[in-house]
């Protein structure tokens, strides 16, 4: 099990997981559904604007949806940053993963580390949580 | 005329993988209570203590139900019920 992201994204996340701290950040990748691509990515707002939480608002959640669903995409990646944990499902990740057929890549921005070596990837199915290697494209 | 629910994919293993099904019902409550008939196992993972379960958000024709009456919510033919899991986490 692998995902490859292209190194503009990892970028992309890394940037605002850093813009965003304290708070978690978080977003979606996109890519036309069956092709298990991530070809186009999109920042979302976190509406708990917690450092321990995430959420999408759910309007925008709706909105994204209605989104890809007139474009013929899919969520390919979910990602979120920890912001002084390391970058590995929690014990809520793994309880409100909904979306059995995504990537859930998970970033770390703690200072202690570097942050280029805490971005990894995971399937979480059915509660359980297994790490899966990262390509990065250029 | 019935009511369409469009369901997400981690709740299709219980509508034998259909995106959109159909139902009855004149509030939230009693579409989901009928959905559960149909389609065994799914209203428990709407629903908790009675309510709807906190990460999982339900919109009638677009409009977030927390807002409209919750399970209260009026409901009537031609309607379009939209079930998706939040994205969130720790």
């Amino acid at each position: 099990m692998s995902i490859e992201i292209s190194r503009n994204f990892v970028d992309a996340i890394l940037e605002q997981s850093r813009a965003e701290y304290p708070d978690e950040a978080c977003g979606v990748i996109l890519g036309p559904v069956g092709s298990g691509k991530a070809l186009r990515i999109k920042a979302m707002i976190n509406a708990a604007h917690s450092p321990t939480f995430y959420e999408f608002d759910p309007k925008d959640l709706l909105a994204l949806y209605r989104e890809i669903d007139d474009l013929d995409e899919e969520i390919v990646v979910i990602y979120h940053s920890h912001t002084d944990t390391e970058a590995h499902p929690s014990r809520t990740d793994i309880a409100y993963a909904g979306e059995p057929g995504a990537h859930y890549v998970l970033v770390s921005t703690r200072t202690d580390i570097a942050p280029q070596t805490e971005f990894r990837s995971y399937r979480i199915i059915d509660g359980v949580a297994t790490e899966e290697s990262v390509v990065i494209t250029d | 005329m019935s009511i369409e629910v469009r369901i997400p994919t981690i709740l299709r293993p219980f509508t034998k993988d259909q995106k959109v099904v159909s139902t009855t019902g004149s509030t939230l409550s009693e579409a989901i209570a009928n959905l559960g008939v149909q389609y065994p196992g799914i209203a428990e993972r709407l629903l908790e203590n009675g309510a709807l379960r906190r990460f999982i958000n339900v919109y009638v024709n677009d409009e977030d139900v927390r807002f409209s009456g919750a399970l209260e919510s009026a409901l009537k033919p031609g309607d379009s019920i939209t079930i998706l899991p939040a994205v969130a986490g720790g």
